[in-house]
């Protein structure tokens, strides 16, 4: 009855006449709201490419300028090994042999080198054996002389060897270095490429795969042909031994006690507190920590894989204490429950039941905790693990942990410090293995976790 | 004896124990395990457990402080007279410690023989020309104080570890007749063990403490050694950083204010980078992306959290820094000198941080409840104007806690600044020039042969400190914020 009488909404004529075509066409305030919303998901999509640009960018730029690194040049030469210069006496010595040193072998490698060009014919400038040395490495002669110690009977034939390009000579090869950017190098000319583009066709100098970059030592500022990551990553090796062996016992003994035996007490919030706060401690601080009490306090050896390793173990307990009792927290009390109401004590529930069937969170967080520490740089820097030139193999387990080493990220930092940028390619291979083994790691933490963890 | 032999001869003594320990049981028992209170296991692990913590202690109490008695008892040795000008007493006792070494050496060798070397009567002259015959470094510094003082080093230390090894095996022993005594049928073995373990538990949560106390102890007791020396207004207050390196300090200005100028100004661009990127990723990942594309493109950014900042900072130095220069350099703008330099290392630091900035956002904007997304949407929003005007304020406070986190990480981050912002410190607006940062300067100022006494070695450690306490400082206010936050709607 008030329906006749009720007052028509006031602007109701106005909003009839602005639908008076359809309801479905959109107006002006409508469009806005729509086009907002399409630039905002713009936005996001845009976000989430750009990451992922930058992503695919740094990998395609490791790729590109390490894969070159393990490639190497080397020249094929048979080297007549000169009895009147190698073993003046005639006695085949092993005393005299070595009284020569690698001086005495460099002429011999420059005399078979230009024989090899003339013999071969090929149009030279050079008028000099001495000139060849540019295209070898500095390295040769010692090969020359180690082989020579160790066949004496060799002495006065002709062998064949596989002998290093310089760095030069390998940069040419791999298009790192031009005719023009040698136009005022004192150590090499553009006529030296001209010869090497001729013993390419010939076939004498090849690029073949470098094994000794993966298992050779590091070598000297001038030597970067020579260099190779094998040592540091036994230096590594042994590093990631003393954080497993401390990190993964003392990591899962404080996370049961806090996790299932704990008082809330003073004294468990106070280390609560402290492992949320260490998780977060840049890891330079975690350098001085191990400067001032590894180094200075006990006077552990400097450089040591020890030291090293201690100090990436107190750096990674938190992640490892943090990612262990989220999986101890996932297995249900039901299970403790259980094996109490049998008639285990607490410590034996825990540590017969729990702990078990927590074992693959524990060893999933263990591994991404030591992938971590593997390549964690910043702390190794201030125990003196960078600067020492780690060109030996240790001998024995005890050496490996105490004699001075370098570790992977080290000695990438070392080699990406010096001067010859044919060190910058080394140090992309070396990051290429150093992802490599964080990649697998990652892989089988994946895996373990697919696998093994259970979900109640 | 070597102490790998010792600690073969400990856990030797333990293992015959836990034999001895269950088969003394078992025979108590009359050979039936069900008259025993615990089980066998316990009873073995009982005198295992009594061999082993007793002796371990004690080896790890005396290797700590052995060598702190013997540098107290020998440097009281050193007179005033030893320690030239220009050294201390920790050089001199460097000194001591290498001569000692070095005796050791030529014993071993065979170019002295036992007494020769710790013969209180020795001839210096002679000693000294027998250990550079043997191939020891012997410097000018070595007086015949300090020859003394090597020798009475080597007598103690000699004598200390003669009795260290003998008072473990000794302790393993008791703990061995200790434990095996005490085992018998009706003995509690279970709750003993367990009250062991128990301990070792609560000792393994406390390496925790432990290592923030040594954090700390480190930073401090340096720091007031460096504050000693140099003024600490200088330090908080100065604008120039300038380390002379030829000097003993003297010369040094080492002004606070250019490296967190520095420090500050990278954080600053790399979080311009990270913040919006990541952000915007969160929001795109949690409410609009389909699972496909979540399940592909969040790994995928995540990636970039587990690459080793060492790739990071080679990526700034070899990559990053040449292709700015190529645009922003001599042959562009202009604006650029060399590869390294604030926008190089902001820029790559804060690729770094985006996976950071986004992983934690998500979580934070996922634990919005879905109940207020409803609401807004119920009411005719569209998904945009709820994120922004629903979704992100109830966020906030996550949010900023984790853009705090990212600006913590970003100030101590270190490889990218060391590699790619340069080592001049300098005060300047200009992006594009090379300054330093607190972190760079902590490793350059600490690697090398530092010894630990010169104001330009030590003001690393009042760099780490302050380092410590502002990073510090925003963990805990960002872990508030975001915890306070979570408690809202849990």
């Amino acid at each position: 009855m008030t329906d006749a009488s009720a007052p028509t909404p006031i602007g109701s004529g106005a909003r009839q006449g602005k639908h008076a075509t359809s309801l479905y066409a959109e107006d002006a305030r409508t469009k806005k709201r729509n086009a907002a919303e399409k630039r905002f998901q713009a936005y996001g999509i845009a976000a989430i490419s750009i990451g992922i640009f930058f992503l695919v960018v740094l990998l395609v730029s490791i790729v590109r300028s390490g894969i070159p690194a393990f490639t190497q040049t080397f020249i094929e030469v048979p080297v007549y090994l000169d009895a009147a210069k190698l073993d003046k006496n005639g006695n085949r010595d092993p005393d005299d042999l070595r009284k020569v040193s690698t001086f005495g072998y460099a002429p011999l490698i420059d005399n078979a080198i230009f024989a090899a060009v003339q013999d071969a014919g090929l149009t030279t400038e050079f008028e000099k054996a001495k000139d060849m040395r540019a295209m070898i490495s500095a390295s040769a002669p010692a090969q020359l002389r180690d082989y020579v110690l160790a066949n004496p009977s060799e002495i006065g034939k002709t062998v064949e060897f596989k002998i290093l390009a310089s760095s030069r000579v390998d940069g040419y090869m791999k298009g790192r270095v031009t005719r023009e950017s040698v136009a005022r190098d004192k150590n090499i000319d553009a006529a030296h490429f001209d010869l090497i583009d001729q013993l390419v066709e010939t076939g004498d100098v090849e690029r073949t795969f470098n094994w000794d970059f993966i298992t050779g030592a590091d070598a000297s500022e001038s030597r970067p042909e020579q260099a190779g990551i094998g040592v540091s990553m036994i230096g590594s090796f042994f590093m990631m031994l003393v954080v497993l062996c401390l990190s993964l016992p003392i990591g899962v003994a404080a996370s049961i006690y806090l996790e299932e035996f704990a008082p809330k007490n003073r004294f468990t919030d106070l280390i609560e507190v402290n492992i949320s706060n260490l998780a977060a401690v840049p890891s330079i601080v975690f350098g001085i920590l191990g400067l001032a009490v590894f180094i200075q306090f006990a006077h552990l050896p400097q450089s040591a894989p020890l030291v090293g390793g201690l100090v990436l173990t107190l750096m990674t307990l938190p992640t490892i204490i943090i990612s262990t009792r989220a999986s101890l927290k996932a297995v249900p009390p039901s299970i403790r429950d259980a094996a109490l109401g049998v008639g285990a004590s607490k410590m034996q529930a825990v540590f017969h039941h729990v702990l078990p069937l927590a074992a693959p969170g524990i060893l999933t967080g263990t591994i991404i905790g030591l992938a971590q520490a593997l390549g964690e740089t910043a702390p190794l820097l201030l125990i003196g693990m960078v600067g020492y030139i780690a060109t030996n193999v240790p001998d024995g387990i005890a050496a490996g942990f105490l004699s001075p080493n370098s570790s992977m990220p080290a000695q990438i930092y070392e080699w990406s410090k010096r001067a010859d940028p044919a060190y910058y390619e080394r140090a992309w291979g070396g990051i290429i293995i150093l992802l490599l083994f964080l990649m697998t790691m990652n892989i089988i933490a994946i895996i373990l976790r697919r696998r093994f963890e259970r979900r109640w | 004896m070597p102490l790998s032999l010792l600690l073969a001869i400990i856990l030797v003594i333990a293992v015959v124990g836990y034999v001895l320990g269950r088969q003394r049981a078992l025979a108590s028992a009359g050979g039936d395990s069900r008259g025993l209170h615990s089980l066998p296991v316990y009873y073995g692990s009982n005198v295992l457990l009594s061999v082993i913590v007793p002796a371990f202690g004690f080896l790890i109490l005396a290797l700590i402080l052995i060598p702190v008695y013997i540098d107290s008892h020998v440097s009281s040795m050193i007179t005033e007279a030893d320690v030239r000008e220009g050294s201390s007493l920790g050089l001199v006792m460097a000194e001591v410690r290498r001569v000692a070494e070095g005796l050791d050496n030529a014993v071993q060798i065979g170019a002295m023989t036992e007494e020769m070397a710790s013969g209180a009567r020795a001839d210096f002259t002679d000693m000294t020309a027998r250990l550079k015959d043997a191939g020891q470094v012997i410097t000018g510094d070595v007086t015949v104080n300090i020859l003394q003082a090597a020798q009475e080093y080597r007598a103690s230390s000699k004598m200390l570890h003669t009795a260290m090894v003998v008072l473990a095996i000794v302790i393993a022993l008791a703990g061995l007749a200790f434990g095996y005594t005490r085992t018998d049928k009706d003995f509690r073995a279970r709750n003993v063990v367990e009250k062991v373990i128990l301990a070792l538990l609560i000792a393994a949560a406390s390496v925790a403490i432990l290592t923030t106390v040594g954090i700390i102890l480190s930073l401090i007791f340096n720091t007031v050694e460096f504050f000693r020396i140099y003024p600490a207004t200088e330090f908080f207050f100065g604008l120039t950083w300038s380390p002379s390196f030829s000097g003993r300090g003297g010369l040094s200005e080492l002004g606070f204010v250019p490296l967190l100028w520095g420090t500050l100004y990278i954080s600053f661009i790399a979080l311009a980078v990270a913040v919006p990127i990541g952000l915007f990723a969160a929001v795109y990942l949690s409410e609009y992306a389909t699972p496909r594309v979540r399940a592909i493109a969040k790994p995928a950014l995540e990636v970039l959290a587990g690459i080793p900042t060492i790739v990071y900072g080679l990526f700034a130095l070899l990559t990053v820094g040449p292709l700015l220069v190529s645009v922003f350099g001599r042959d562009g703008l202009g604006w650029m000198g060399g590869a390294s330099s604030v926008m190089t290392a902001g820029l790559v630091m804060g690729i770094m941080l985006i996976p950071f900035v986004s992983s934690l956002s998500d979580d934070i904007i996922n634990s919005v409840p879905q109940a207020m997304r409803d609401g807004s949407l119920g009411l005719g929003a569209t998904k945009s104007e709820t994120v922004k005007q629903v979704i992100l304020p109830a966020a906030l406070p996550g949010i900023v806690g984790a853009v705090l986190l990212a600006a913590s990480r970003a100030i101590g981050e270190t490889m990218i600044v060391v590699m790619g912002a340069g080592a001049a410190a300098r005060l300047s607006m200009n992006p594009f020039e090379a300054m330093t940062t607190v972190t760079a300067k902590i490793v350059s100022q600490l690697t090398g042969d530092s010894d630990f006494s010169s104001p330009e070695a030590l003001v690393a450690f009042a760099l780490g400190m302050s380092l410590f306490v502002i990073t510090l400082g925003m963990n805990i206010l960002a872990l508030h914020i975001v915890q306070k936050y979570r408690e809202q709607y849990d």
